[in-house]
């Protein structure tokens, strides 16, 4: 088991090198001179030409990584131009809301889902099962910011039981930093329910016909068990998966709600460094979402073999 | 024969729905089963003898209709709620599938799967039940039990994984065990070791055992009486040694032909059965057996022949022209 995490750790190395020059093209290949952009339309050519030389903007693109990449291996990023902040002050400032909503999403979305997918799998074809599926595709095709604005109008508005902006943190008010979060995580969390219902569903469908399960039937075990023990293990790697995925989607930061709900987290700081043309946060943030993905991804990897001991044996 | 029985199947019929229109799997089958005997099934692919099974065990898929009833150790199966069936299921009624690649989970240990069915039935605590699944492994002969109990399935070969699978279907000591082709799938060096190991447990427990196969040689030694399956019927139904010495039902002979004799020359051509079984799907009016027999007649084509009692004590047979009762010259 060791080796086999050692030899996935190792393949992440060129997966990472691959992402940070990626970023770095993009970044640089975007419209706009980052000169310009500091110094603003009163510049004069020479100003220009002076800042360009002090930050390296002069050098070729393939030096100007190398720097920029011997920086991030030391944990250096660059700084904001606007506000002089670092780059990595700035992202780990923001990242423990972002990390709180994506963990009250993701339970949320799994609460909803998997009780779901299990009483549609057993009851499959039934009434039931067609209208959970059917709610589930309705659901799918609520974009977040309605979502948002009708949770906003019944549980803010309407009853007035939870706040709808106006984040504070945790460790001054425990209860109201959770109060706060309650409806945007809501909002995330149904936009993943129905994705994580439907291909637990399928899969629970295709476990249950199994011949184990009727093994697990004939050994008069209860039905509980036999669901959650015996079929719920083997059908979750699809769900795993997906989790995975939302999960380091939702690391970057959920621009729409984050922005919706005022929440400062690092959508927030990737939209506030857009407008502003903030190219250097810009960079750095992306560069972190991505690495974040790749990580959780290879965390992923390591859980299907936790759930299917065959891959995990086959591998090592 | 003459105790009272302990299942006793009366008029079942299985019907699944198809594409084509509903299957007639299971036609009418009577059967019984006294305590402590084996009773053989024997009938080619698709004749309705691991339906039987499933309506036996009350196993079927959702969406069969069961008619008739299973009457087992004097309640009827069909009427249990799933309260009552479960708790007959492990402690009464147990089951050998015949693929073991396909019957044990693969992501729970061996151990989990053996303790498991202790704990729901027994009401044992993890160390009692843990110890009783190494005895029960040892018993069915897997060497180094306790290692075994945290293996997975994968790691174990197919002979050691119908091994554990009997394991778990003997660990509550049932009444009556159905086992649904449980060499088919293996190694044909580890087919007889199975069966030893099954018939030797079945004594020493006094269970009865019902013995699914497409090989009437599976049952020869083995079964006390033997019911023959075509198309869904029972075709002929005879104690063991009654109907090697003499069948009666074409198809039997048809059965028996078709196994590879080892003192036959090199390059004998196995006498096959020709042509294929009916669709269920589309009943045919007389014998399902007629289009492929030698001896059949516009009798055999007009009308389905009843189970019939024959000569000797306990035989019947499905057949307007059965065959004359001769010694074999070898079974």
């Amino acid at each position: 088991m060791a080796r086999f995490i050692g030899r996935r750790l190792l393949y992440l190395l060129p997966v990472l090198l691959a992402v940070s020059l990626l970023t770095f093209l993009i970044a640089s290949l975007l419209p706009g001179d980052l000169a310009y952009a500091i110094l603003g339309d009163q510049a004069t050519p020479e100003k220009l030409a002076a800042l360009r030389a002090k930050m390296g903007l002069d050098l070729p693109i393939w030096q100007r990584y190398l720097h920029w990449l011997w920086g991030v291996l030391q944990g250096d990023l660059g700084r904001s131009f606007r506000t002089g902040e670092m780059v990595l002050n700035a992202v780990l400032d923001r990242l423990p809301v972002s990390i709180e909503l994506m963990i009250m999403a993701e339970v949320m979305g799994l609460m909803i889902g998997i009780p779901l997918a299990i009483l549609c799998a057993v009851k499959s074809g039934s009434a039931i099962d067609r209208f959970f599926t059917g709610f589930a595709f309705a659901n799918l095709s609520l974009p977040s910011y309605m979502v948002a604005i009708l949770l906003i109008f019944l549980f803010a508005v309407q009853f007035n039981w939870l706040p709808a902006t106006g984040w504070v943190p945790f460790s001054e008010d425990p209860v109201g930093n959770l109060r706060s979060f309650v409806l945007p995580a809501l909002t995330l969390a149904f936009a993943e329910w129905p994705a994580l219902m439907r291909v637990l569903r399928s899969d629970m469908i295709a476990t249950l016909q199994e011949d184990y399960i009727a093994m697990a039937k004939a050994k008069g075990l209860r039905p509980a068990r036999i669901l959650l023990v015996h079929a719920l293990k083997p059908s979750s790697l699809t769900l795993v998966t997906i989790t995975g995925i939302n999960i380091g989607r939702l690391i970057g930061g959920a621009l729409i709600v984050e922005t919706i709900f005022a929440l400062p987290g690092i959508g927030r700081l990737l939209v506030g460094a857009i407008y502003a043309r903030d190219f250097i946060i810009l960079q750095g943030v992306v560069l972190f979402v991505a690495a974040g993905f790749v990580i959780v991804n290879f965390i992923v990897d390591m859980l299907y073999g936790v759930l299917d001991p065959r891959i995990r044996h086959g591998r090592a | 024969m003459t105790s009272q029985p302990l299942l006793s199947v009366e008029g079942v019929s299985v019907e699944l729905p198809t594409p084509r229109g509903r299957l007639l799997a299971v036609d009418q089958v009577d059967l019984s089963l006294a305590p402590g005997r084996t009773l053989g099934i024997v009938g080619e692919s698709g004749c309705g003898k691991t339906m039987l099974s499933r309506a036996i065990l009350q196993l079927l898929p959702k969406r069969a209709a069961l008619k008739g009833r299973v009457m087992f150790d004097g309640q009827d199966m069909v009427r249990l709620s799933p309260e009552a069936l479960r708790r007959l299921r492990g402690p009464s009624l147990a089951v050998v599938f015949q693929d073991p690649m396909t019957s044990l989970n693969p992501v729970l240990t061996i151990g989990t799967q053996l303790i498991e069915t202790l704990q729901a039935h027994l009401g044992m605590d993890t160390a009692a039940a843990t110890r009783r699944a190494a005895e029960l492994l040892a018993a069915v002969g897997i060497p180094a039990p306790e290692q075994r109990l945290r293996q997975y399935p994968h790691q174990l070969s197919g002979g050691m994984r119908q091994r554990v699978a009997i394991a778990i279907a003997l660990s509550c000591e049932p009444k009556l065990l159905i086992a649904d082709e449980p060499t088919t799938a293996l190694d044909v060096t580890v087919q007889a070791q199975i069966l030893d190991l099954l018939a030797r447990e079945q004594q020493r427990r006094h269970m009865a055992m019902i013995l699914i196969t497409h090989d009437l040689g599976v049952v020869a030694g083995r079964a006390d009486e033997v019911a023959v399956m075509y198309a869904g019927r029972v075709v002929e139904r005879a104690p063991t040694p009654s109907l090697f010495a003499g069948m009666r039902m074409p198809y039997t002979q048809a059965l028996l032909a078709a196994i590879p004799k080892l003192d036959s020359p090199p390059h004998t051509a196995l006498p096959a059965i020709a042509g294929r079984p009916p669709d269920q799907t589309r009943p045919l009016p007389g014998c399902s057996f007629a289009p492929r027999c030698r001896h059949a007649d516009d009798q055999c084509r007009a009308a389905k022949p009843p189970l019939a009692d024959s000569g000797p004590a306990g035989s019947q047979y499905a057949c307007w022209h059965p065959l004359q009762p001769a010694p074999m010259p070898e079974a």
